[in-house]
């Protein structure tokens, strides 16, 4: 009767608990949102009751009318939309060259004794110096147009592909080469079919990683040597104290960041549903 | 004639004092489904890991056909314990693997595939997903890709060692199904005294410390579940049993004996 009786009452706990988790996760979003909602209406008070002066921090209002004038209008003899498709050229540049380059080069490193004898030192010499010590070297080198600013943000993309390319290749599971090669498979098709798609999760997080450590070189790099791109309206902005415009190139810079991290998120979800699956 | 041959297979890892095997000589040919059964230690998985050309032997010679074996190739196919599918692609596409990398066209072998489907009783999967499969289904779907290539030998790598035990017998007779209908020759390692009793024409002994081949038995149980009889019968059946313990007994007698030689 009592064994009997087990099964019942372990389903009525499922039965009880089991909603608790969904609105747990809902009042975490509803939190975010919350905290969010309280920074503006923090922001809008402190400029409404005039307790900080707008030259320090305009209020909200004056930033989206600022916002509507530099896109229809422009600063600096460019729109919005062209110091943010300045921004977004240079890092899709780069990381489009970064792509092609860094996971062949990775893939090199993880299957190859030679290959790693050469890179490994190279990127692991020049991955945690900040890309900014090494922009005046490269101005020096190659100017101050377009070509030294995707060639900064290339090589601090570069580095996190390169590695985790690798790493992924080298945490292939052997099984799954083993039953590949017992199917007649050959060195290239091996890579094609079996070590490619393996390391793809590890791939796609260090783009997410590089695009990261580029988007934030990228603005870096436009503050101290530009004529356009989000960094250099900010930057110029800040000279006159034009501290609206400082504010919304701030909050332009934090939304393509923040939609480039969730684009990518949903990519690997799209591109790799089996990761962490459990098989 | 016999398929696959080993001629005084000796095996050593490098830097060991040991060698895993020593002085192996079997072969394997049509109508032949062999089960190597030993302890860990005893070699099994390296035997399995030279005929199937992963690691070379450091003595003596494997054949198949006359042909001596070098390396990894499609004429030996291989089923292992963790299924090793590739959870990027779905069940079909898993199976017609092999014949993709011979180059072999979409619709012929995909066809081919679905047959193999059938054969290992997964018609219908071929959409599924590797994560949403059991373990038992995604040994079958291993089955069915080594099958898809057809290998000239089957080799199985404790292919049911993972599974439950009523998984397991399922396969088991699965395993005696296919291999009748399909009469390849399988070589096949496992560690259970019961399964290997049941699947073997021939049941090789393996003792380790260096893994050799202690006892050779002709078996027919499996045949006898082939010519209709239940596998419960077989398995309780005192003639059945009698030869489990028979092989239980030299495995113990094999252990003691070492213990003695070390003390």
């Amino acid at each position: 009767m009592s064994s009997y009786q087990a099964p019942a009452t372990t389903e009525k706990v499922v039965t009880t608990s089991s909603p608790a988790p969904v609105r747990w996760s809902l009042s975490t979003r509803a939190i975010s949102v919350l905290t969010m909602v309280t920074l503006l209406a923090a922001w809008w008070l402190v400029t409404a009751f005039n307790w900080i002066e707008p030259l320090f921090l305009p209020p909200p209002s004056a930033v989206l009318e600022k916002a509507w004038l530099l896109m229809t209008k422009g600063y600096m003899d460019s729109t919005l939309w062209q110091h943010l498709g300045a921004s977004l050229q240079r890092i899709g540049l780069a990381l489009g060259i970064a792509v092609l380059t860094a996971i062949p080069i990775g893939i090199a490193i993880g299957t190859n004794r030679i290959a790693r004898g050469i890179f490994d030192p190279l990127i692991e010499f020049y991955r945690p110096i900040p890309p900014l010590a090494y922009l005046p070297l490269i101005v020096i080198w190659c100017g101050i147009g377009e070509f030294s600013k995707v060639l900064l943000i290339y090589l601090a993309i570069f580095a996190p592909i390169a590695i985790s390319t690798a790493t992924g290749v080298r945490t292939v599971d052997p099984a799954k080469l083993r039953a590949a090669q017992s199917l007649g498979a050959t060195r290239w098709q091996l890579i094609r079919h079996v070590i490619l798609p393996s390391a793809l999760p590890d791939i796609l997080t260090g783009v997410r990683i590089g695009l990261g450590v580029g988007w934030s070189t990228l603005v870096a790099a436009e503050l101290i040597a530009a004529t356009s791109g989000l960094g250099f309206m900010v930057q110029s902005a800040a000279q006159f104290l034009v501290t609206d415009v400082v504010v919304l190139g701030i909050l332009v810079i934090a939304l393509i960041a923040f939609a480039m991290e969730m684009g990518l998120r949903a990519l690997q979800r799209k591109l790799v549903p089996w990761h962490g699956q459990t098989h | 004639m016999a398929l696959l041959q080993l001629e005084r297979i000796s095996a050593q890892y490098p830097g060991a004092a040991e060698p895993v095997l020593s002085d192996i000589s079997l072969s394997l040919g049509p109508q032949q489904l062999l089960v190597a059964l030993g302890p860990s230690g005893s070699g099994k998985t390296s035997l399995l890991n030279l005929i199937a050309g992963f690691v070379e032997p450091s003595a003596g010679r494997i054949t198949l056909d006359g042909v001596p074996v070098k390396g990894p190739s499609a004429e030996r196919g291989v089923v292992f314990q963790d299924d090793a599918l590739l959870p990027w692609q779905d069940v079909l596409a898993n199976v017609a693997f092999g014949l993709e990398l011979a180059g072999a066209a979409r619709e012929p072998r995909e066809a081919k595939a679905r047959e193999m489907l059938a054969l290992v009783d997964l018609a219908g999967f071929d959409k599924r997903r590797i994560w949403q499969l059991s373990g038992g289904q995604k040994q079958r779907v291993g089955l069915a890709r080594a099958l898809a290539a057809d290998p000239r030998v089957l080799l199985m790598d404790e292919p049911f060692g993972a599974l439950d035990a009523f998984t397991r017998e399922q396969m088991q007779e699965l395993l005696l199904q296919v291999w009748r209908r399909t009469a390849k020759p399988v070589f096949l390692i496992t560690h259970d005294i019961e399964e290997a009793v049941f699947l073997a024409t021939d049941l090789i002994l393996l003792a380790p410390n260096p893994g050799q081949i202690v006892e050779h038995l002709q078996l027919d149980f499996g045949q006898r579940y082939s010519a209709g009889e239940s596998a419960r019968a077989i398995k309780s059946d005192p003639r059945f049993i009698e030869t489990r313990e028979h092989v239980l007994a030299r495995v113990f007698s094999q252990r003691n004996a070492l213990r003695e030689e070390r003390a």
